[in-house]
C-alpha cells in the first residue's frame, strides 16, 4: 500500500446544484493522520462538500483525489471497490433500523471481504467493545439513546479499518458530556491507529480540542476564507467573520477560552 | 509480503509479518498448545509490518486461551497504539458486565399464543378508543367547533378525487370490456347478444365498480394515509401537534376520512359510467350492436337500486379504506421498518374489509329483496 502524504487532494472544485453554485474554486490538502475540520456558518457548504468528498455527489468543476486516485475518473465498478477504503459517520448515525447492531457492523465485512462468519462476528465484538457498546449487539438502533447511536455509527464506519474517516458533526444532539466522550474516543482511535479524519462540526470545543488543520468556508465569497490550526485561526483571524465564529458569537468568549 | 506469524519461543511470543485480514493468519488456539500450565507469555511485535482488525481479534482470542490455560499475558511491550485498544476494549468488557438488561428473549410457544390473544385484545380496544375519538371529532364538526383546517380537507378531496380519476377511468374501462367480452360467450349460446347490456349495467354498477374502486383506494391512498402519518409519527411531528394542543383526531384524521368517504361515491359513478363505455366498444365491435340499442337496453334492464346500492356501498369502502390508513398512520412504531409495516397492513386490513363489508351487503340486499 503506498504511504502518500496527502489522502485527500482537492484543486479547483466548484460544488453546485444545478445552476445554483455553492462554492467555487476550492483547492485544499488533507496530510495523512490530521483531523481536518470544514468549519463554517449553517448553510454554507459543509456538508456539501462532505457528500463530495464521501463519493455521493459528483463535481460540478475541478478534481478530488482521494488515496491518490482521481476519484470521479475512475470507472464505476472501481470506484465502488474503492469506497471500502473510507469510513463515514452521518449525522444521525444512519444506522440501518432494520438490523440489529451486530448486522450493521457485520453487512461491509460480508460485502467487501472474505472473512468467515466466526471472524467477522469477533470483529464486530471487538469494535462495538472499543467504543463502549460491549453487549449490545442483539440492540436494534430504536433501542439505544443518540449517543450509543453514534458510537455505534463510529464503530461501523471503522469496522473496514479504512484509511480516510469522515465525520459529520459528531457531537450535534449530543449533552456535554457525551460530545467531550466521543471527541476523546475519535483522538485515541486516530492515535492508535493513524486514521486521517476529516470532520464537519460547530461544536467549539471539539474544534480546539480534536482540530490538528480547519478550513473555514465562507457563504458570501463562496470560497476558503480561512484556513490554519484553529489555535491560529484564533489568535490572527484572517477575517472578522472567523473570530467571531470561533467567539462563539461572543467576543467576551474569546479571551475566556484557554 | 511477509505472511503473519505468531513465533513462540523461551516464554516470548513474537509477531512478526504483515497482518491483515486479506493474509492466512495463524490459529490462536493452537499457538498456546506448546506452553505448560502457569508460565508467563511477553507479547513482541517489533517485526509487524502492518496490522488491522484481525489482530486485535486476535489478542483477544489469545487472552482467552490464555486465560483458560492460566497462563500470564504480557502486553507491555507491544506498540502504543495496540496497546490503547487492547485497554478501551477491556474497558470496553468491563462495562459491560454492569449492563444487565439484555433484549427481550424470544418467548415459549404457548406464551406466544397468550401474547398474541392480548394483543388482539389491545388492539380491539385501541380501534374502539380510535373510532370513538372520530365519533367525538364528528361531533364537534357538526356543532362547527372543529379545528379541522378548510384548506386540508381541500388538498384530501383534490388528492382521493380527481388525481385518482385516470387510474380508475383506465381499470373500470377494461373491467367492463373484459365483463362484457366473457360474458357474450355464453350470451351467443342463447342468440341473447343484446343483454350484454344488462350484465355490464348490473355487474358494474351493483357490485364489481364499488369493489374496484374500494380496492384501488386501498392500494393508492390509504397507504398514504399510512406512510405519511406514520413517517409523521416517526419524526415527532404529532408530538409537535399535541404539544400544540391541536386535536390530531381533527386535524389529520377528519380531513381525510371526510375526503374519502365524499369522493369514492363519485369516483364509482364515474366509473360506472367509463365501464358502460368499456361494454359499449365490445357490444359494437363484436357484437354487432348499435350503441342506440345497448344504451336502450341498459337502461330498460337495470334499475335505480342497483345503482343507488351500488354507490352506498362504495361510501362504505371508501370510510373503511380511510379508517384502516389513518389507524395503521397513527399508531405506527417510530423507525423506516414500521412505516412499511404500518403501509402494509393499511393495505391489508382495508382489502380484508372490503371483502367483508360487500359479502354482508350483498347478502343483505339479497334477503330484503332491493
Amino acid at each position: 500500500m503506498p504511504l502518500d502524504d496527502f489522502p485527500i487532494e482537492v484543486s479547483h472544485l466548484t460544488m453546485a446544484y444545478g445552476s445554483r453554485v455553492v462554492m467555487e474554486d476550492l483547492s485544499f490538502q488533507v496530510r495523512r493522520g490530521e483531523v481536518f475540520l470544514l468549519i463554517g456558518p449553517s448553510g454554507c457548504g459543509k456538508s456539501t462538500l462532505l457528500r463530495h468528498l464521501i463519493g455521493l455527489l459528483p463535481p460540478a468543476k475541478g478534481t478530488i483525489r482521494l488515496l491518490g486516485r482521481e476519484f470521479w475518473e475512475l470507472p464505476e465498478e472501481e470506484q465502488s471497490a474503492f469506497l471500502p477504503r473510507i469510513g463515514v459517520l452521518f449525522q444521525s448515525g444512519g444506522l440501518w433500523s432494520s438490523m440489529t447492531l451486530e448486522e450493521n457492523l457485520a453487512l461491509p465485512l460480508q460485502l467487501h471481504t472474505r472473512l468467515d462468519p466466526g471472524e467477522i462476528r469477533e470483529i464486530c465484538r471487538c469494535k462495538l467493545e472499543l467504543v463502549g457498546l460491549a453487549g449490545f449487539q442483539d440492540y436494534y438502533p430504536a433501542q439505544l439513546s443518540g449517543g450509543m447511536q453514534k458510537r455505534a455509527g463510529l464503530a461501523r464506519a471503522m469496522v473496514l479499518d479504512p484509511e480516510i474517516l469522515f465525520f459529520d458533526e459528531p457531537s450535534a444532539g449530543l449533552d456535554p458530556v457525551s460530545a467531550r466522550n466521543l471527541d476523546r474516543l475519535i483522538q485515541q482511535l486516530r492515535d492508535s491507529l493513524g486514521t486521517t479524519i476529516v470532520m464537519v462540526t460547530h461544536d467549539l470545543d471539539s474544534i480546539f480540542s480534536v482540530g490538528t488543520q480547519a478550513i473555514y468556508l465562507d457563504p458570501r465569497t463562496r470560497s476558503i476564507l480561512g484556513r490554519g490550526t484553529p489555535q491560529e485561526l484564533r489568535s490572527q483571524p484572517p477575517a472578522p467573520e472567523i473570530r467571531d465564529f470561533l467567539a462563539g458569537g461572543d467576543p467576551e468568549r474569546l479571551a475566556q477560552r484557554p | 509480503m511477509p505472511q503473519p506469524q505468531a513465533i513462540l519461543r523461551e516464554g516470548e511470543l513474537a509477531l512478526t509479518g504483515n497482518w491483515r485480514r486479506d493474509q492466512v493468519r495463524p490459529d490462536p488456539r493452537t499457538v498456546l498448545q506448546a506452553l505448560p500450565r502457569h508460565a508467563s507469555l511477553l507479547l513482541k511485535a517489533g517485526d509487524l509490518e502492518g496490522w488491522d482488525s484481525t489482530l486485535l481479534v486476535f489478542l483477544e482470542r489469545l487472552r482467552q486461551e490464555a486465560a483458560a490455560r492460566e497462563v500470564a499475558l504480557e502486553t507491555g511491550a507491544l506498540p502504543e497504539g495496540l496497546r490503547t485498544l487492547l485497554e478501551m476494549g477491556e474497558r470496553g468488557r468491563a462495562a459491560s458486565h454492569r449492563q444487565e438488561d439484555t433484549p427481550p428473549q424470544e418467548a415459549p410457544f404457548l406464551a406466544q399464543w397468550g401474547f398474541f390473544a392480548l394483543g388482539l385484545w389491545h388492539t380491539l380496544l385501541e380501534v374502539l378508543q380510535f373510532l370513538g375519538e372520530l365519533l367525538f371529532a364528528l361531533g364537534r364538526l357538526a356543532t362547527l367547533r372543529s379545528a379541522m383546517r378548510p384548506q386540508d380537507l381541500r388538498r384530501q378531496l383534490y388528492a382521493c378525487g380527481p388525481a385518482a380519476l385516470p387510474i380508475i377511468a383506465l381499470i373500470s374501462f377494461l373491467m367492463g370490456l373484459v365483463l362484457a367480452f366473457v360474458g357474450s360467450i355464453p350470451l351467443k349460446w342463447f342468440q341473447a347478444q343484446p343483454y350484454v347490456a344488462s350484465l355490464v349495467g348490473i355487474g358494474m354498477l351493483r357490485l364489481m365498480s364499488p369493489v374496484m374502486v374500494g380496492i384501488v383506494m386501498a392500494g393508492r391512498t390509504a397507504a398514504a394515509y399510512a406512510a405519511e402519518l406514520g413517517t409523521m409519527k416517526a419524526n415527532e411531528e404529532l408530538d409537535a401537534f399535541q404539544t400544540q394542543g391541536v386535536p390530531l383526531m381533527d386535524f389529520l384524521v377528519l380531513p381525510r376520512f371526510l375526503a374519502m368517504s365524499l369522493m369514492l361515491p363519485l369516483l364509482c359513478l364515474f366509473a360506472d359510467l367509463v365501464s358502460i363505455l368499456g361494454g359499449m366498444l365490445v357490444a359494437v365491435m363484436d357484437l354487432g350492436l348499435t350503441p342506440h340499442a345497448y344504451w336502450n337496453t341498459l337502461v330498460t334492464t337495470t334499475r335505480t337500486n342497483d345503482l343507488v346500492v351500488g354507490v352506498l356501498t362504495c361510501a362504505i369502502l371508501g370510510l373503511l379504506d380511510a379508517l384502516c390508513g389513518c389507524y395503521q398512520g397513527m399508531h405506527c412504531g417510530r423507525n423506516a421498518a414500521a412505516v412499511g409495516r404500518a403501509t402494509t397492513s393499511a393495505v391489508v386490513y382495508s382489502i380484508v374489509c372490503i371483502v367483508i363489508a360487500t359479502s354482508l351487503i350483498t347478502v343483505i340486499t339479497v334477503v330484503l329483496k332491493y
